[in-house]
């Protein structure tokens, strides 16, 4: 049987697969493969943010720490989602804690050094804000209506 | 319901002297007989003693927001308009017991009001009231449910119509169609005439119960002369319409301007009082209430006229979907106007005015129309 | 339609403010008839009548099953119920899911909330002819973990190899193993082919708007979505007027609606 490589791997995924075959071997390059155990912290809240992941399987939950209240997950990223986005902005840093819920494989990319050749290439910096635009107005969106508590009694 | 007449529509005159014979006849053929009657000030519908009781020499000064009484220089038995009540009081009651419970072994014990309704000759109905009763007919009977209690009454009355020989203040039936003349509805349709010192009706067949009930009355055949009178007089009515609506589309135009800026401007006059819903004529609107004793023997059921200009109306999971004044405004207008016509096939308007009449601060919906019209698409001004 | 007299034989408590009550006619062993996504007005004797679905299984006629949240003097009234007590029973009123009419579809059903309870005698009738549907698909949303409705039941429907259930709750405490995530994200994978399905939707308004976008997005189109609309009502015959929306009545025209008959309405506000 022939495993997979990272480059595979971003060839199948949704987010990735429309990425020029150049651009998705340098990322390929940027990527590493890595194993989270049930209830493993991938990140905490003030981490520096150089990376983020594309989940292989598993499932990662978004949490955040409110005294009085405890931790409390927000959002939930899935098998074939991406998870981190403020390896993008500045001031790079993780907003949330994030926990592996079950077993999960993802692939890590090296946030920094993407940064970087975005920074030389243009093309591949518009390639990037691209996706992550859609991603960040999608998570935007699902907020909004959790924010909305509709199922509250009035 | 009266049958529909077996002779063709015979045409008599009946004297003003002999006016008072048709409250004696239906009075005798068991019916309670309901006209107009002046009452504190306004002319309203209620049980008639004798033809006495008439508004004789009366008439009413109709505007936006205004209704007065003013004695007449002749002695005309229905020389008004409409005032503020219709014939759905008797129709559809503004009070009903719906039924009566108590419990029993366990069980609900359920005594449903099943009392026969009273005969009642309504005298005096306005050809615009005629369509207001045949519009609710089709609310109340014409769907996959009708009421019970409507129909039992419904098919229990004598309608005397009476043709408008002059337009109220606030009228606009010529612009809806629904008058000044009646040409359906009525067991008898009279036109009063003064004229040249004689007071007489052109009276009109509609059914054999109106045949027979004229046949009872001392009358003579109506000359050409009478009945060009007659005509005459609705001739000059329909000129004197103050008020006019364009139904041209306006279910359209309605629907496609719901966030026209006159809803606003009409906001901030309206009190959503709901005068306008009790006095309209096909207005039906309705509230159900279940009350007990103290106790917690009994129980009963009552039905109560609603407006939809209540925040009560539309309240559900802790608010109402129609919290602002404006969206209660716009939602009886465009009710009455457009999506009437989509749940029953007609307008719900029947231009009588009363709505303008008896609004305190005088919205006019013919004006409101013509508002929205005149800018067709309009959107809030961007600041 | 006259009220018929039923007598509590189980209330049964969902959630904190969730209740079912399951009930038998008092007279006689009739069956209760009713198509998927019709409703009752039930009465409690000299408090209210409301109206309130139906949420049991079609085939299961002996038993009246109504699930129903504590709003307001009605249903609190019947949350201090005990089996035995009598409730008055009107109905069924509105129109069903067309569940009877579809075949060869795939079927989505999304529920937020409350929304469940409605929903619940479709998939009854789906699961009862499942040779009749192509895949079918549960989405369902909660509040938090404590608000999941039917919890035991819809872990059987999981366990089913004929029926793919998604769960997600609005938020959670960390711990929960769960999806976390509002409903609507969860359309876009959910899986059925969008040329041949059709969409049962049911929740809060919002929460069905925004279920229509997305389901929309992915291709399902505006005949195909079904929606069940909810307003005041006190007559359920279309006699009252309180639950117009502008042309129809929710009680006789719907609750259930076809969406693309209600779509230019619900974008108008306070309607």
């Amino acid at each position: 049987m022939k495993t997979k490589t990272i480059e595979d791997l971003l060839a199948e995924s949704a987010f990735f697969k429309d990425l020029a075959p150049a651009y998705r071997r340098m990322l390929a390059g940027c990527g590493r493969n890595v194993v989270f155990k049930a209830g493993d912290l991938v990140f905490r809240e003030g981490d520096e943010s150089h990376k983020f992941y594309l989940l292989r399987a598993g499932k990662v939950a978004l949490e955040i720490r409110v005294p009085g209240r405890g931790a409390i997950i927000l959002q939930t990223v899935n098998e074939g989602e991406v998870l981190g986005w403020s390896w993008m902005v500045p001031p790079y840093k993780k907003q949330y804690d994030a926990r592996a819920v079950e077993l999960t494989r993802a692939i890590a990319f090296d946030g920094a050094c993407i940064r970087k050749k975005c920074e030389e290439d243009p093309k591949l910096g518009y390639e990037f804000f691209k996706r992550f635009a859609v991603l960040i107005a999608q998570r935007l969106s699902a907020a909004r209506l959790q924010l909305l508590d509709m199922y509250a009694k009035a | 319901m009266s049958n529909p007449a077996s002779q063709p529509v015979r045409c008599a005159i009946l004297e003003r002297r002999d006016f008072p014979r048709l409250v004696e006849v239906l009075g005798a053929k068991g019916y309670r007989v309901v006209a107009p009657a002046v009452r504190d000030g306004a002319i309203v519908y209620d049980e008639l003693q004798s033809a006495d009781n008439l508004p004789a020499g009366w008439t009413d000064e109709q505007a936006g927001g205004v209704y007065r009484l003013k004695k007449r220089s002749d002695a005309a038995l229905f020389g008004y308009a409409a005032g503020p009540q219709s014939w759905k009081k008797f129709l559809h009651p503004p009070l009903l017991r719906l039924w009566r419970a108590r419990r029993k072994a366990g069980c609900l014990d359920i005594l449903p009001e099943n009392g026969q309704p009273p005969k009642l000759a309504f005298l005096g109905v306005r050809p615009c009231e005629l369509h207001a009763i045949v519009i609710q007919d089709k609310v109340f009977l014409g769907g996959s449910y009708a009421d019970p209690i409507y129909r039992r009454q419904r098919e229990n009355i004598f309608v005397v119509a009476v043709n408008c020989g002059q337009a109220g203040g606030t009228c606009f039936c010529a612009s809806m169609n629904t008058g000044p003349k009646a040409t359906f509805g009525f067991d008898l349709v009279l036109t009063e005439v003064l004229e040249d010192a004689r007071h007489f009706f052109v009276i009109e067949v509609g059914t054999g119960q109106g045949a027979a009930v004229l046949r009872e009355l001392p009358h003579q055949p109506a000359s050409r002369q009478e009945q060009a009178a007659a005509d005459r007089l609705l001739a000059r009515a329909v000129g004197q319409m103050g008020r006019t609506l364009d139904t041209a589309g306006i279910k359209e135009l309605l629907y496609r301007n719901y966030e026209h800026p006159r809803w606003d401007d009409v906001a901030s006059r309206c009190l959503t009082c709901a005068n306008c819903t009790m006095v309209c004529p096909t207005c039906f609107c309705a509230t159900v209430e279940d009350v007990t004793d103290l106790q917690g023997a009994h129980a009963e059921r009552w039905r109560k006229w609603d407006s939809c200009f209540t925040m009560d109306f539309s309240y559900i999971h802790g608010g109402s979907v129609r919290a602002s004044p404006k969206s209660r405004y716009r939602q009886w207008l465009t009710h009455k106007l457009a999506t009437w016509i989509d749940q029953f096939g007609t307008s719900g308007c029947v231009g009588c005015g009363r709505c303008i009449t008896w609004c305190p601060v005088g919205i006019d919906i013919t004006e409101e129309v013509r508002a929205i019209r005149q800018s067709d698409g309009a959107e809030l001004a961007k600041e | 339609m006259t009220v018929e007299s039923y007598r509590v034989r189980r209330l049964k408590r969902e959630t904190a403010d969730t209740f079912t009550l399951e009930l038998r006619p008092v007279n006689g062993a009739g069956r209760i008839a009713f198509a998927p996504g019709q409703f009752n007005m039930l009465y409690v004797f000299g408090v209210g009548e409301i109206p309130i679905s139906i949420s049991g299984d079609p085939l299961k006629p002996e038993t009246l099953v109504h699930t129903t949240r504590e709003v307001g003097a009605v249903t609190r009234a019947m949350r201090k119920l005990k089996a035995g007590h009598v409730l008055g029973v009107r109905g069924p009123f509105g129109s069903p899911w067309p569940v009877a009419e579809i075949r060869g579809s795939d079927i989505v059903i999304v529920a937020g909330g409350i929304g469940l309870a409605p929903l619940r005698p479709a998939l009854y009738h789906i699961l009862s002819r499942r040779e009749r549907y192509g895949r079918v698909v549960l989405l369902y949303g909660a509040r938090t973990p404590a608000d999941i409705l039917y919890r035991r039941e819809l872990e059987r429907w999981r366990a089913r190899f004929d029926l793919e259930v998604y769960a997600t709750v609005d938020r959670a405490m960390s711990g929960w193993r769960g999806n976390v995530g509002v409903v609507t994200s969860l359309i876009a994978r959910a899986p059925f082919d969008p040329l041949n399905t059709v969409a049962l939707v049911c929740g809060p308004e919002v929460m069905m708007r925004f279920t229509v976008l997305e389901l929309q997005k992915r291709g399902v189109g505006p005949q195909a979505i079904y929606l069940s609309m909810e307003r005041n009502m006190k007559c359920a015959v279309g006699l009252c007027g309180r639950c117009q929306f502008g042309p129809v009545f929710v009680c006789k025209d719907g609750p259930v609606f076809r969406y693309d008959r209600v779509k230019d309405w619900l974008l108008k506000w306070e309607v």
